[in-house]
């Protein structure tokens, strides 16, 4: 909406960085990579085997690693350009204007790479963070299991201490790529007696021997989840991020950060407003409506909770920076843009009508709009669910009893 | 700019709060009530208001009012819904205040914005003249009379228009663009042609009817000119609807804190209310409300402030969903604090009475809704 394109720069030095951006950008991102994305195929992921669909798709991923814009605001020594909170936030609003699609998307600028950042050695860091930032290594991860879903903390793969290394078994589940990752990220289980202070966060190289996984067919008739089993699979203890034992504080940061991705997941999209979709679909009436009246409320009551909610993503990034934010902030931005999400596409469904029913057709992408929209269920389960994070705000922002 | 008061904004919001927290509690909007008063609200608080200087937030130094912005205005307008203060402060300070300075001639700022900062004078804005808002007047016409004008027609919701010492009546010019009249009440109050009911609505705040059957005016009482009603107009609307949305903003949060007090105190099968997850949820549900329409009003807020013209689209986007988010504070205030929600002693019902006004004030959320999918082409 027209709320996010108007700008003002509080000092003249992020006025002239705004300009210098604009130019780079002009001049590096290709023509192909300001279009919108319509499969999966044009998402970049980066990893060991990973295709780049197009020329183009590779170019735009090299140009900017190359300038540490991947990762801006980490250290150039990380692979970012040590750019400002203020300055990335101009980046990301210069990307967003100019229609960039993202050069990687990765678990591990969202979620390992600030766990690492927070509690990973010098040696981890310079050893892992370039490799995400450069799109080398594709991550994964390992939290959920079979009996630990948002009870997460009852988590049983166990490690066993063997000095040197861990010998690890069990089994995790709705591993997100599991079947294309690289490493994985993973929560173990250390200590029996202990429910939170037995927990580990480790790292492991999912080619290791005794890794498998396993494909899980979803409603959407793609596989983005597998099962991962690990059968007395070898960890070196270089690889144990923190302490042993203090893996909960280290899972409970990455979840905030895995949180906030999954709330400003239609934030991502590049695509055209539903709205103008929806005219371009159906038709407006003599006077510049929408021919379907309620369909268009609806559409209209979405796009103004869109376009507040961007502005209180917007929010939440100012008050972190200002040290005035609340820890469970997050929760409230990944309930929300879930939620949001899923009534995106359950307009974009009522919008494509019975072209959106079409589930092989080329005509229909192979059922994209269909597949996206069974896809988004799972924005209000995984990374907490809507409930879980409803318990979250009442106990820790509103203080309520027994919560 | 970052979507954070600044120190000096939040400078003013702790000075506002303690002020109106000791001068304003929502018990002297009920004695206003109860004693039927005169004018519905109190001149003494007025006075007090001009030398805290709310009366000229916007008014320029020049004319000496403090030249602030609409941040600043919303950040008092929020203290206000917090306190449920009735003061002509909406109408005057913010709406006509704006009407005057974005449309007036040199001489006509100089002539009533000085008046305005300073308290003396109240002043609001004329413009529905039907149930449902629409700003352009279809209604109420300006016609030319000598060297002068002649101004007929009705308009209904007029803020404190039964106190106001000036109507800026929008009316449509012969050419049917709208045009600002300035329509000032002589010191009998009585104008010519002019027929000003007042209406006590069901907030215990007060509006007015106006019939205008030939009210004649001097050719400068027209602010600035022909063409200079149409941005002024839209301008003013867009100051009425961010202050609004603060307003809606601060009594939502009021209930909120209320509410959540409440559950942490009522107790009910030997436990806290508070701890019955069918509630907890709720109220988280309504805190995310709150958060997401508290970033959308400071974002009109400062828009308005960087560049007015540009800011109608954040302004209907934080009109809409401040009247809809404090719709289910209120709501929920009710239906939370039980039967004591219902009864008159207790005040919830008062915010509720408030949101509802509110809600309706320069266009509900349908309205917004529809005017921001025409912007964005269906």
């Amino acid at each position: 909406m027209a709320t996010a394109s108007t700008v003002i720069d509080p000092t003249p030095e992020l006025s002239a960085f705004r300009e210098t951006t604009r130019a780079w950008l002009l001049a590096n991102c290709p023509a192909e990579m300001r279009l919108p994305m319509d499969s999966e195929g044009d998402v970049c992921w980066g990893g060991r085997n990973f295709k780049f669909s197009t020329p183009a798709q590779r170019q735009w991923l090299e140009v900017m690693a190359a300038r540490g814009w991947t990762v801006p605001t980490w250290a150039p020594a990380y692979g970012g350009a040590g750019l400002s909170g203020e300055e990335a936030k101009i980046l990301a609003q210069e990307l967003r204007a100019l229609h960039c699609r993202p050069a990687l998307q990765s678990f591990g600028i969202w979620m390992l790479g600030p766990a690492l950042l927070k509690f990973g050695s010098e040696a981890q860091k310079r050893e892992h963070l370039p490799k995400i930032a450069r799109g080398e290594i594709r991550w994964c991860q390992g939290y959920s299991e079979p009996n630990a879903g948002s009870d997460l903390a009852s988590l049983a793969t166990r490690a066993e201490d063997k000095g040197d290394h861990f010998i690890v078994n069990g089994q995790k589940i709705w591993t997100s790529y599991a079947d294309q990752a690289d490493w994985i990220f993973c929560l173990v289980r250390t200590d029996a007696a202990k429910k939170h202070t037995g927990i580990s966060f480790v790292l492991f190289d999912m080619a290791s021997p005794g890794v498998s996984t396993r494909p899980i067919l979803l409603i959407s008739g793609k596989s983005p989840f597998c099962e991962t089993f690990f059968d007395n699979v070898q960890v070196d203890k270089r690889n144990l991020i923190g302490q042993q034992g203090g893996g909960w504080d280290v899972a409970k940061h990455l979840l905030a950060h895995e949180r906030e991705m999954i709330g400003s997941i239609g934030d991502r999209a590049a695509a055209k407003p539903i709205g103008q979709q929806a005219a371009a679909a159906l038709g407006l009436d003599a006077a510049g409506r929408l021919n379907d009246p309620l369909l268009r409320a609806q559409i209209a009551e979405f796009e103004t909770d869109e376009a507040a909610f961007r502005l209180a993503m917007e929010r939440a990034g100012d008050l972190g920076r200002a040290r005035q934010g609340h820890p469970a902030m997050s929760s409230m931005l990944k309930y929300y843009g879930a939620e949001l999400n899923k009534r995106r596409w359950e307009l974009m469904m009522a919008i494509g009508g019975s072209d959106a029913l079409e589930w092989d057709s080329e005509r229909s992408h192979h059922g994209a709009a269909a597949r996206t929209w069974l896809r988004t269920k799972a924005n209000s389960i995984e990374g907490g669910t809507s409930e879980v994070q409803l318990n979250i705000i009442s106990k820790r922002i509103l203080e309520l009893p027994g919560a | 700019m970052p979507l954070i008061l600044t120190d000096t904004q939040a400078q003013l919001r702790d000075s506002a709060r303690d002020f109106l927290a000791e001068q304003a509690p929502v018990s002297q909007l009920r004695q206003l009530r109860d004693t039927a008063d005169a004018d519905g609200f109190s001149r003494p608080l007025w006075r007090q208001f001009a030398q805290m200087g709310f009366t000229g937030v916007l008014v320029p130094e020049a004319h000496g009012g403090l030249g602030l912005g609409h941040v600043e205005a919303g950040v008092v307008m929020e203290r206000i819904g917090h306190q449920l203060c009735a003061s002509p402060l909406l109408a005057s300070g913010i709406l006509a205040a704006t009407a005057i300075a974005r449309a007036g001639t040199p001489a006509q700022q100089q002539r009533w914005l000085p008046s305005l900062a300073s308290g003396q004078q109240i002043a609001t804005l004329a413009v529905d003249e039907t149930a449902k808002h629409r700003p352009q007047p279809h209604l109420t016409t300006a016609t030319r009379d000598a060297d002068g004008w002649l101004l007929n027609g009705a308009k209904t919701l007029v803020l404190d228009g039964h106190v106001a010492d000036l109507l800026i009546v929008v009316a449509a010019l012969p050419d049917g663009m709208p045009g600002l009249f300035v329509v000032a009440r002589g010191e009998t109050g009585l104008t010519p042609g002019l027929a000003v009911e007042r209406t006590v609505m069901l907030d215990a705040h007060n509006a007015a009817r106006l019939q205008l059957t030939g009210v004649r005016l001097a050719a400068d009482a027209l602010l600035g000119g022909v063409a200079a009603g149409g941005l002024a107009l839209t301008a003013a609307l867009d100051a009425g609807r961010a202050a609004a949305a603060a307003e809606l903003l601060g009594l939502a949060d009021e209930v909120f804190e209320r509410t959540l007090l409440y559950l942490k105190d009522r107790r009910q099968f030997g436990k806290q209310i508070g701890e019955f997850q069918a509630l907890q949820h709720r109220a988280a549900h309504l805190y995310a409300e709150l958060e997401i329409t508290r970033a959308a009003v400071l974002k009109a807020q400062q828009l308005l402030d960087a560049d007015a013209a540009q800011a109608s689209a954040a302004v209907a986007v934080a009109k809409a969903r401040a009247g809809r988010s404090a719709t289910l504070a209120v709501q929920e205030a009710v239906q939370m604090h039980g039967g004591m929600g219902m009864t008159d002693a207790f005040e919830i019902g008062f915010f509720m009475k408030r949101a509802r006004v509110l809600q309706e004030l320069w266009g509900d959320a349908n309205f917004h809704h529809d005017m921001l999918a025409l912007r964005q082409g269906y």
